[in-house]
This record gives structure tokens, sequence and C-alpha cells, in this order.
């Protein structure tokens, strides 16, 4: 099993959840974040006085993934989530231990 | 019954008054006479009072309340709310007497404290007294409500409060009697100002100035970011101000008559014109026109053209708008910038800068000599531009010098006795827990 973390810009979200929807992802988890990359921040001005942002505003997808999917997962969000311009996010993957689901005390691939 | 042949009485008795009026008056036409109430008059500084009022609770405050950080929201409604209350009370106890009151050519005397012999049927010109106490009572309201921009996010409630009071009291007071008492030293010299571009906006702005050096600058500026953190707060607030604002001009003409509704129009193209100048100035300067620029810019077309709202002209007034927004916006990026003084909300670049470029203007666009520019010409008496405006400058120097010398004594002495500045720690905490106990926004 793997974790699929990916950064994307906040507005392609609905897109993501779509395409993963599509190749079958029965869940993920989504939080409002705030960080910087090569896209670095930019700049407010209010009335004369100039502010630099340094954290801008992403959105942090989390799926966890059977190995078969990983693939197809990553495609997915690479394709949705694609704008060809700077800030478009990442993906990390990472590997994952265990998966249980509380309700029915299933474990592994059975609880994804 | 009884009553409606009393009223018929009254009518009857009015109307040979008024035959008598005519028949004294068409004898002597150089008489003046003792005027009677004009409900047409009386119906509109009514109105105009509460417009006025208006622009403080709650345009003032939300046009400030949006700009500061939201962990100061409520201090500034709260500072702003609590002189509006704490100047009514000293204006009945001894303020009015003192701004209106008869007394010598620097000040009035006490003799309408607690609007002693301000009854029901007390007339000032054509309207009722207590009409007019309240009409200037909203603008003895706003001017130091203006000021608390200078010290946001940083003063002790009741050190604002204190010095509230003392500053009407030796600031306020005394430059409304200079200016607009009937014997006032600046009113007898000539000295043009409509609505208040010296009274209110030249002694706030000089005020916030020296506030905001006399307590310095807010902890971490201005390396830190302090956005404001509500510009659609700011922008209700900034409507509000601009519907007040003809209540302010239009309302000092203390008539419903031609001087209001020239007031309310020039107002109203100052107010345009400014915003449009601060807009395009920011633009050009740094690339995009934005929200807050174009309502500061309205500001300061709006307290630019206060002292020459009943004196000027509409094209005069498009000039003054279009010179205020472009001056105001230079003034703030200098002050914030160059001179690097946290004079937080811009004050006295906006209303200090404002006023004196007004009152100098009217010195110039009264005159009745400009063709399409002409305004209504000077002060009675006044001969020529020149002599207006050395009035004018005499005006704006000696309430300027005054206004500053006696509020950096009032905050020195108050920061000797109680202190101005909340501690670091409640600074940074935010006002509104540290001094209020509560939050603006619990979301």
């Amino acid at each position: 099993m793997k974790m699929v973390t990916a950064i994307i810009k906040p507005f392609k979200l609905d897109d993501v959840r779509e395409a993963l929807s599509e190749i079958g992802v029965q869940g993920i988890t989504v939080t409002e974040v705030k960080g910087f990359g090569r896209q670095k921040g930019h700049t407010e001005l209010y009335r004369g006085a100039e502010y630099v942002v340094d954290f801008l505003p992403k959105v942090k997808i989390e799926a966890a993934v059977s190995e078969d999917d990983l693939d197809k997962v990553i495609d997915a969000i690479t394709k949705s989530a694609n704008t060809n311009k700077i800030g478009d996010g990442k993906i990390f993957v990472s590997a994952l231990e265990q998966t249980i689901r509380i309700r029915t005390g299933e474990t592994g691939r059975e609880a994804l | 019954m009884r009553q409606q042949e009393k009223s018929k009485m009254t009518i009857q008795k009015s109307h040979w008054t008024s035959l008598l009026l005519i028949t004294l008056l068409s004898a002597l036409p150089e008489v003046t006479l003792a005027q009677e109430l004009s409900t047409g008059n009386t119906a509109w500084i009514l109105t105009a009072t509460a417009l006025v009022l208006f622009m403080t609770i709650p345009g003032l405050s939300m046009f400030y309340a949006g700009i500061v950080r939201s962990k100061n929201v409520l201090s500034i409604l709260m500072q702003c709310f609590a002189i509006t209350c704490l100047v009514s009370i000293l204006w009945l106890v001894y303020l009015y007497s003192l701004a209106f009151g008869e007394g010598n050519i620097w000040i009035g005397d006490l003799s309408k404290a607690f609007m002693a012999g301000v009854g029901k049927d007390a007339l000032a010109g054509d309207i009722p007294e207590t009409v007019f106490s309240m009409f200037q009572l909203t603008f003895a309201i706003i001017t130091p409500a203006l000021i608390v921009g200078a010290f946001a996010e940083r003063m002790k409630f009741s050190s604002m409060l204190l010095f509230s009071a003392i500053w009407v009291t030796l600031v306020y007071a005394p430059v409304t009697h200079w200016v607009w008492s009937d014997n006032g030293w600046l009113k007898n010299m000539g000295l043009l100002d409509f609505a208040g571009g010296t009274v209110v906006h030249i002694t706030a702005g000089v005020s916030a100035l020296v506030a905001a050096i006399v307590i310095g600058k807010r902890h971490g500026f201005p390396q830190t970011a302090m956005p404001p953190h509500n510009l659609t707060m700011t922008i209700g607030g900034a409507g509000m101000l601009w519907v007040g604002w003809f209540g302010f001009n239009a309302g000092s003409a203390l008539a419903a008559n031609g001087d209001a509704g020239m007031a309310m129009m020039v107002t109203h193209i100052s107010a345009a014109a400014g915003a449009m100048a601060w807009m395009v100035m920011e633009w050009i300067r740094y690339g995009k026109p934005s929200v807050l620029g174009i309502v500061t810019g309205m500001v300061a077309g709006l307290g630019t053209i206060t002292p020459a709202s009943g004196f000027v002209g509409p094209a005069g007034a498009l000039l003054i708008g279009l010179t205020a927004g472009v001056v105001c916006f230079g003034a703030t990026n200098f002050l914030k910038r160059a001179l690097k003084i946290d004079d937080s909300l811009d004050v006295f670049p906006v209303h200090g800068v404002g006023g004196i470029l007004g009152t100098i203007a009217v010195g110039i666009f009264a005159s009745t000599e400009l063709g399409i520019f002409s305004g209504q010409g000077f002060a009675k008496g006044v001969s020529s531009m020149g002599q207006q405006l050395g009035i004018q400058f005499v005006g704006v120097i000696s309430i300027l010098i005054y206004t500053a010398v006696i509020t950096f004594i009032i905050l020195k002495v108050i920061d000797m006795v109680i202190g101005l500045r909340v501690s670091k720690e409640e600074e940074i905490e935010g006002l509104d827990i540290a001094l209020h106990e509560e939050r603006g926004y619990i979301i």
C-alpha cells in the first residue's frame, strides 16, 4: 500500500477529485494548507505599504491506494491538476504500513 | 375644539405678523429684522445632523475597522463609539458653550453650559438652536474619532478617552470658536472655511501626525506585514462616508438653499475626482488599481473640498478633487516609505494634507474671475485673490501650530501620568482580547 500526498492549486480540487473517482479511488482527505516552492510568494500593496506574502494557499490531498493502482492515481492527479504554469504543486509517494477500517475492523487492502 | 380655535388664532396672528413684516420690509429694505423660524431650513438641518452622525457610527468606524488586523477590529469600533458618547456628554455640559458661547475672540464662555437658555424656542439664525447645537455636535464627534486612526492597534483605551476629552476641550472648542463663532478672530478676519477644512480636517490630521510620532510605531512596523483584515467592511464604511458627507458639507449652509445645493454638487464631484486620481496614480506607479486606493482617494477628495464646498463652483471642484487625489497619494507614500512614520490609517496625509490643500484652494477657486472655474466670491471686504490667499494661509498656519503644540503637550502629560501605550504582550495579543476581553470574529 502507498500513501499518495499531492499539493495542488486550490481551484483544481474539483478536477482532481473527479479524476480520482473515475479510476475508482474510494476516498481522499483534503486539507487547506500554505507553503512555498519555486513559485515563491507574492507581494501585496496597501496604500504604498508593500508586504511580501511568503506562503501561498494550496490544497493538500491524501489518498491511500494499493500498489497496483499507484501509477493510475499518479497519472490521474498529474493530468487533472496540470495548468502548465509555475505553482502547480507536487506529488509525494510514501510507503503505508497498515490500514484499518474502523467500523468493520478489516485491515490491509480490504480496508482501502 | 379649544385647541382648534387656538391654532386658528395662531395662524391668523402669524398671518398678520407676515403682513406687517412685508410692509416693513418694503418700507425699509435696508433694515435687518429678527429672524423667524424657517421650517424648510430646520427640516434640512435635522436631516443633515443625522447624516453627519452616520458618518462616524458606523461610517468611519467601519472604514477604519476594516483596515486594522482582525485582532484589533473591536478596539477601533469601540473607540469611535465611546468617543461619540463621551463628546456628546461634554457638549451638553460645557463644550457647546465653550465653542459657540459669546466669550471673546479666542474662546466662548460658560453661559450656555448645560444648554442654559437653549430652550425649545431659542433660535440660531432661522433654525432652532437645539438643531444648530446638535448639528455642530456631530462635527465635534467625528473630529477626535478621525484621530484614532493614527494610534490604532497600540493605544490604551483609558488614555484614548482622556486624550479625546482634553483634546476636544483645548483644541476643538477654541479652533471652532475662532473660525465659526460670530466673534471668532479668524472669522472676522475673513477666513473661508465652509464645513471644516481647518476646524475638522487640519486639527484632526495634524494631531494624528503628532500622536503617531509621540506614541511611536506599532511593534514590527514596517517589516511585519499588517494588511487590512476586511476590505469589504472598509468599502461599506467608505460608501457611508460619501453619503454622510452631503450632510456635512451641504448642511453647513445651515439652510435649504442654493448654497446647500452647490455644496452638495461640488462635494460629489470632488469625491469622484479624488477617487479616480488616486486610482490612476496607483495604476501608473505600482501597476495595479487597488480597492483601498480608490476609496482612500474618495476620502481625500471629500476632505479637501470640505472648506471650499460653499464657495467654489463645480469645475473648480473637479480640479480640487483631482489635485487632492494626486497630492494625498504622494503624501501617503512619502510619510510611510520615506519618513517611516506609523500614522497607521494615514490620517495626516489624507485629512491633514487634504484640509490644508482645500483651505488654500478656496483662496483661488472662490474667485469670480476664473471663467468656468469661478466660484461664489471672496469673503466680505476682501477684494483680491492675494488678500484672500493671505488670510487662508494665516488660518492654516495658526491652527496648524496651535493644534500641534497643544496636542503634543496633552499627549506628553498623559504619557507621564498613566502612559499611552499598551504593553508589548498586549499589543501582540491584540487589543480586543487584551483590553475588552472580546473577539470580533468567532468562526
